[in-house]
C-alpha cells in the first residue's frame, strides 16, 4: 500500500500532455496530490526519504484518461458491476475520471441518487466519479427533471443513454433549459421505429446471419434532429457514441455552420465491425454468434469505421468515450437475440485504440489528446493534463508490449468483450488518482523503487 | 499343385501406404482356373442354376460373382440373377466403418425370398463381413438358402462362419496382408501376401 | 466428414457435399427395400430438440433416426420445463446428462444452434434457426435436382419469396452456388435482403436479384418457391397478399413461359393459391413430393455421417 501524499517521481518515461502541445522525455514530480514539477530527465536521487520512483524508462507518460461515458451499474444492478469494481476497472485501464451513466436503478432522477453515488465513489471508488442524471423522470421520456436542483447537487451533464429522448418536444425544452444550468445534454440517438428489435448493424453480413438490422439511418434521422435543435436553441449538447459515416458527413455540415456541441465515438466502433459478429477474427476464423459483439449502437461496416477514424483525426468528433457496459454472464450466455447490449470496456479501451496507433492511422498524441483534455474541456472537469499545479491523476503505459485479453482476469464484473483471446499490443502499467497510485501491473512491480514502496 | 513362386517382388503402393515386399500365392491363371473350379462346384452342388441368385459383397466380390454368372452361362445356358451388396451399414466396427471409403446403394434386381442365394466375396478372414453381408441379405427377404463363395479362405476365424466353395485356403499369419487384385479393379489379376501395414489391417 | 456438427452450407466444400449425395443415395436404396431398417445407429440416442413447432421437419428426422435404428427422444419446447423459463443451455446440460448423442434442433432464434454446438460434447445437427439456416432442406434439394437432371453445375435456379425471412433460401444460395448453379432470387423489394455489395468479406455469395418473375423463369432450370406468412402484410412488407399473387405466384400460366423441363420445388408447408398454385404444385414439373422422400434419405446421410466419424464415450450415471 502506497501512503498518501507520498512524493512520487515517474522518472524517464515519454510525457505527451497534448493540453500543452509536450512530447518530450522528462521526470514528473508529484507531491500533495499535484503534479509538483515536470524537469528533463535526471538519474534517481540517492537517499531521498520518502520518495517512491517509478521508473518510465520506455513507457508513456501521459495525464490520466477521462471518460465521459460509462455504466458503472450502481444502484440497483451490483451483479453486474458496482462503483467499486467499476473503479477498478477504470484504473486498469487508465482512467482517473469516470463520468458514470444515469440508467441506474432507480435512476438517477433525484438528488438522493446523486448523493449515493458520490459517497459511494469518495468511500469505495478508487478513480474520480462525476454521475450523470437523466434527462426524463425515470428515464420514461415524458417530463424533464429538475436540472438545476440536480446540477447542484453535482450531476455533471445530463443523459437518458440506455434510450433516446424520443419526444422532440422535451429534446428542445431539455436543450433550452442547459443555457442556465450549463451542463451538457448527452444524446442517445436512435430512433426506436427505425432500429425496431435489430440486434446487429443492418447490412450483408446481418442477412447472412439472419439477424434483424439496426440500421445506421435510425442513428443518423435522430442526430439530424437534435443538431437542428442545438442550433435553434443553442443550448449545450454531446452526442454519444456516433458509428457511421454519414452521421460524420451530418456532424462536419453542422459544424460548418457554426453550429457548437461535442461528439464522441467509442473504442469498439474505431477498431471493430460487423464482421465480428459473423466471427471474423484477425488472428483467425471464430464462431459467428458470439454476444460479446452485441452491443447499441451495433458495430457497422469497415466504411463507417474508417469515417469514424478519419473524423478522430479531423476533429470532426471531438474525444473517444468507453461507453462501459458490464453484464453478469447469464445476460450474454443465450442467443444472440436474447443477449444484453454491451461491451466491458475499460481495460481494453486504451490497449485496442493503441492498434489504430501502430497501424498509423493516427498520431499517439492525438489519441491521448481525445481522452485526456478533450472530455475534459467538454464537462467542464478539472483534468486531462500534467501541468504544474495540475492535479497529479497520471496515465503511465507501454506502448509495446503484447499480452493476451483474458477478461476472466478483469477487475470489472462484467467479462464480456469482444477481445477475448485476442492479443493486443500496448498495455497500462501504473495509473495514479490524486497522487495515489491507484493501480500499478504486476508485470511491472520492479519499477518501483526507493523507501515508503512495499511491494 | 506345385509350390507358388516366391518372388520378392515390391508390392504397389495403396492408399498412400509405403510398399511393403509381396509373394504372389495366385497368378492370373490361377485364379481363372479356381473360378472354374468353383462354378462347377456350385452347378453339382445345387444340381444346376434355379433359383439361384449371385450377390457380391463390394468391392471386389462383385467382379467375382460377375465372373462367376459368366461361366454359369457358359456351363449351363442360362444367366443367373445377379447383385451387389453393399456392407458398409452393417459392419460391426466403427473403424471399418471409417475405412469402407463411400458408401453406394446395394443392387438387389430380384427378391431374395425362396431363392438360394451365392455370396461371393474375395477373401475370407475373421467372417465380420459374411456375418454382416447376411444381415444385409435377411432385410431383402427371406432366402431358402445362403452358400458362400470366396477365393481365399486365410482362416482366423472369429465367428461360425465356414464357405461352401474356396478357391484356394491360404494358411496366415494375423499380422499379414493378403490382397486380391482383379482386372476389373486393379488393371491385373493376382493374389499377394505380405506384412500388414498397419494394426488394424481390414478385418473381413 | 470430418466435422462435428452440421449448423450451415457456409463452410461446406462442394466434395462434402458430394459425399452427402452419394451417402443419400445408398440411402435411397435403403428405404426402397422391404425392410426399412439398418443398424450403424444403435445404442445412439438422438434427440430432436424442437423450439417451433414443426410436424413434417420433426417426422422426418425422427424416421431417419430410426431407420438407422438409434432411439430417439422427441423434445418441444411446450409443455416442458422449456416453457418454465429454463435456458437453451440448462436444457442441453440435462439433455446431454441424460445422454444424448446427437441434437437436432429447431429455434426460432437465428445462431442459437451454435450455442448449443458449444455446450454440447456430442453432435448437433441445425434443422432450422431463425431466419438463418436450414442446411438439411438446401442439400436435399441439391440431392433431388441432382438426381433429376444427372448435374447440378451450370444450371439455373430461381427462388421466388420471401427471402429476408428465409432460412431454406440462405442455405440453398450457399449450397447451390458451391455447387455451380446460379442462383437469382425474386420477389418484391421489401421482402428482398440487404446483399451489401459484391466481395463483401463475411456476407453472402454473389446472387442476381430481381423483381420481374416472368423474366426470370425464362431461362430458370430450378424454380423454387418459398412460402409467403400471411403475418407479413402486417407492418408493411407486402401491400396484399392478392397483389403478391399477381406478380409472383408460380402457378401454370406463368410457366408456359418456364422451359417444360424446369423443377417446381417448395420446401413445406405449402399454402396452395398464395405462393404456388394447387395446379403447379401438383403439376408434371413439380418435385415437391420427392423432396420429403429425399429429405428422409439426406438426414439419413446426415446423421450417419456424423455418427460414423465419431465414437461416444457415454458417461454412465
Amino acid at each position: 500500500m502506497i501512503e498518501k501524499n507520498l512524493d512520487i517521481l515517474i522518472r524517464g518515461g515519454r510525457v505527451i500532455d497534448p493540453a500543452r502541445d509536450v512530447d518530450s522525455f522528462a521526470d514528473v514530480w508529484i507531491s500533495g496530490g499535484r503534479v509538483h514539477d515536470v524537469t528533463p530527465v535526471r538519474p534517481a536521487p540517492d537517499g531521498r526519504r520518502g520518495l517512491v520512483v517509478l521508473e518510465a524508462d520506455g513507457l508513456v507518460v501521459a495525464p490520466g484518461l477521462v471518460d465521459l461515458h460509462a455504466h458503472l451499474r450502481d444502484p440497483g444492478q451490483e451483479e453486474k458491476e458496482t462503483i467499486a469494481t467499476g473503479t477498478r476497472a477504470a484504473v486498469r485501464g487508465g482512467f482517473t475520471s469516470v463520468c458514470s451513466m444515469a440508467n441506474t436503478s432507480p435512476p438517477v432522477d433525484n438528488r438522493a441518487v446523486v448523493e449515493y453515488i458520490q459517497r459511494t465513489a469518495r468511500v469505495r471508488g478508487v478513480a474520480r466519479v462525476f454521475p450523470l442524471a437523466t434527462v426524463t423522470v425515470g428515464m420514461a421520456g415524458r417530463h424533464l427533471v429538475e436540472m438545476s436542483d440536480l446540477a447542484e447537487a453535482g450531476a455533471i451533464a445530463f443523459s437518458d443513454d440506455g434510450r433516446p429522448v424520443a419526444d422532440g418536444g422535451i429534446m428542445r425544452r431539455a436543450l433550452e433549459y442547459t443555457r442556465i444550468v450549463d451542463r451538457p445534454i448527452m444524446c442517445h440517438e436512435e430512433d426506436l421505429t427505425l432500429s425496431a428489435a435489430g440486434v446487429m448493424n443492418e447490412g450483408a453480413v446481418a442477412t447472412r446471419l439472419g439477424l434483424k438490422g439496426w440500421p445506421g439511418v435510425a442513428e443518423e434521422a435522430m442526430i439530424a434532429r437534435d443538431l437542428l435543435l442545438c442550433e435553434q436553441t443553442g443550448g449545450r449538447m454531446h452526442l454519444a457514441h456516433v458509428t457511421t459515416a454519414r452521421g460524420v458527413a451530418l456532424i462536419r455540415w453542422a459544424r460548418d455552420r457554426g453550429i457548437r456541441f461535442t461528439a464522441e465515438t467509442t473504442p469498439h466502433h474505431l477498431t471493430l465491425t460487423d464482421e465480428w459478429v459473423a466471427g471474423w477474427r484477425p488472428q483467425g476464423q471464430a464462431l459467428p454468434y458470439d454476444t460479446a459483439t452485441k452491443v447499441n449502437p451495433p458495430l457497422r461496416s469497415e466504411t463507417d469505421r474508417l469515417a469514424l477514424v478519419d473524423a478522430i483525426r479531423d476533429g470532426t468528433l471531438d474525444l473517444i468515450g468507453t461507453d462501459h457496459a458490464p453484464h453478469a454472464e447469464t445476460d450474454k450466455e443465450c442467443e444472440y437475440d436474447a443477449a444484453a447490449f454491451g461491451i466491458s470496456g475499460f481495460e481494453t479501451a486504451l490497449a485496442s485504440l493503441l492498434g489504430l496507433v501502430h497501424s498509423g492511422e493516427i498520431d499517439l498524441s492525438l489519441l491521448i489528446q481525445r481522452m485526456t483534455i478533450e472530455p475534459a474541456r467538454a464537462f467542464g472537469l478539472e483534468s486531462g493534463t500534467l501541468a504544474v499545479g495540475a492535479v497529479a491523476d497520471v496515465c503511465v503505459f507501454d506502448p509495446e508490449v503484447r499480452w493476451t485479453v483474458d477478461p476472466l482476469r478483469f477487475a470489472s464484473k462484467g467479462k464480456n468483450t469482444p477481445l477475448a483471446g485476442q492479443t493486443l499490443r500496448g498495455r497500462v502499467v501504473a495509473t495514479l488518482v490524486d497522487g495515489v497510485i491507484a493501480y500499478l501491473g504486476e508485470e511491472r512491480a520492479t519499477i518501483l523503487s526507493g523507501e515508503g514502496a512495499k511491494t | 499343385m506345385p509350390a507358388a513362386p516366391i518372388l520378392p517382388s515390391v508390392g504397389r503402393a495403396e492408399n498412400g501406404e509405403v510398399p511393403l515386399p509381396e509373394r504372389l500365392i495366385l497368378s492370373a491363371a490361377d485364379v481363372q482356373r479356381a473360378l472354374a473350379r468353383i462354378a462347377h462346384e456350385i452347378v453339382e452342388r445345387n444340381r444346376g442354376v434355379e433359383t439361384l441368385v449371385l450377390l457380391g459383397i463390394r468391392s471386389r466380390g462383385a467382379p467375382l460373382a460377375q465372373r462367376l454368372r459368366a461361366k454359369l452361362l457358359d456351363l449351363e445356358g442360362v444367366e443367373v440373377p445377379l447383385g451387389e451388396l453393399d456392407i458398409t451399414l452393417y459392419r460391426d466396427d466403427l473403424a471399418d466403418r471409417r475405412l469402407a471409403g463411400q458408401i453406394g446403394p446395394s443392387l438387389v434386381p430380384v427378391s431374395l425370398s425362396g431363392r438360394r442365394v451365392i455370396l461371393v466375396d474375395d477373401v475370407v478372414f475373421t467372417g465380420r463381413s459374411v456375418r454382416a453381408a447376411l444381415d444385409a441379405i435377411m432385410d431383402y427377404g427371406r432366402p431358402s438358402s445362403v452358400q458362400l463363395a470366396v477365393l481365399i479362405d486365410r482362416g482366423h476365424r472369429e465367428l461360425p462362419i465356414r464357405p461352401d466353395y474356396v478357391g484356394k485356403n491360404v494358411p496366415t499369419a494375423r499380422d499379414e496382408d493378403v490382397r486380391v487384385r482383379l482386372a476389373e479393379t486393379d488393371g491385373a489379376d493376382e493374389v499377394v501376401i505380405s506384412r500388414s501395414n498397419d494394426a488394424i489391417g481390414g478385418a473381413t | 466428414m470430418n466435422r462435428k456438427d452440421i449448423l450451415d452450407l457456409d463452410d461446406f466444400a462442394a466434395d462434402e457435399i458430394e459425399q452427402v449425395i452419394a451417402t443419400a443415395e445408398a440411402m435411397r436404396e435403403v428405404l426402397s427395400r422391404p425392410i426399412r431398417r439398418v443398424p450403424p445407429l444403435r445404442g445412439k440416442t438422438v434427440v430432436n430438440l424442437f423450439y417451433e413447432a414443426s410436424t413434417r421437419t420433426r417426422i422426418s428426422f425422427e424416421l431417419a433416426a430410426k431407420n438407422l435404428s438409434a432411439d430417439v427422444v422427441n423434445v418441444s419446447a411446450s409443455g416442458s420445463s422449456v416453457e418454465k423459463g429454463e435456458s437453451l443451455i440448462d436444457t442441453i446440460k440435462t439433455v446431454q446428462a441424460l445422454g444424448a448423442d446427437i441434437v437436432v434442433i429447431r429455434h426460432s432464434m437465428s445462431g442459437a444452434p451454435y450455442l448449443v454446438a458449444q455446450h454440447l460434447r456430442g453432435s448437433v445437427i441445425n434443422a432450422g434457426d431463425g431466419w438463418h439456416a436450414h442446411p438439411t432442406q438446401a442439400l436435399l434439394d441439391l440431392f433431388t435436382v441432382r438426381q433429376r437432371f444427372g448435374r447440378l453445375h451450370g444450371l439455373n435456379a430461381v427462388i421466388v419469396g420471401d427471402i429476408l425471412h428465409s432460412r431454406v433460401a440462405r442455405s440453398n444460395i450457399w449450397g447451390l452456388t458451391k455447387m455451380g448453379v446460379r442462383v437469382t432470387l425474386c420477389g418484391p423489394p421489401t421482402l428482398l435482403p440487404d446483399l451489401g455489395s459484391n466481395g463483401h468479406r463475411a456476407g453472402l455469395p454473389p446472387v442476381e436479384i430481381s423483381y420481374d418473375l416472368d423474366q426470370a423463369v425464362r431461362k430458370a432450370d430450378i424454380i423454387m418457391a418459398l412460402r409467403i406468412q400471411k403475418e407479413r402484410q402486417e407492418g408493411g412488407l407486402l401491400p396484399s397478399l392478392r397483389e403478391y399473387v399477381k406478380l409472383y405466384q408460380v402457378n401454370e400460366e406463368r410457366l408456359t413461359r418456364a422451359r417444360p423441363d424446369a423443377l417446381i420445388m417448395h420446401p413445406g408447408p405449402m399454402n396452395e393459391g398464395i405462393e404456388i398454385s394447387p395446379e403447379a404444385a401438383r403439376g408434371v414439373r413439380s418435385v415437391i413430393e420427392e423432396q420429403v422422400t429425399n429429405g428422409v434419405a439426406v438426414r439419413m446421410a446426415l446423421l450417419y455421417l456424423l455418427a460414423a466419424e465419431r465414437s461416444y464415450v457415454r458417461v454412465a450415471s
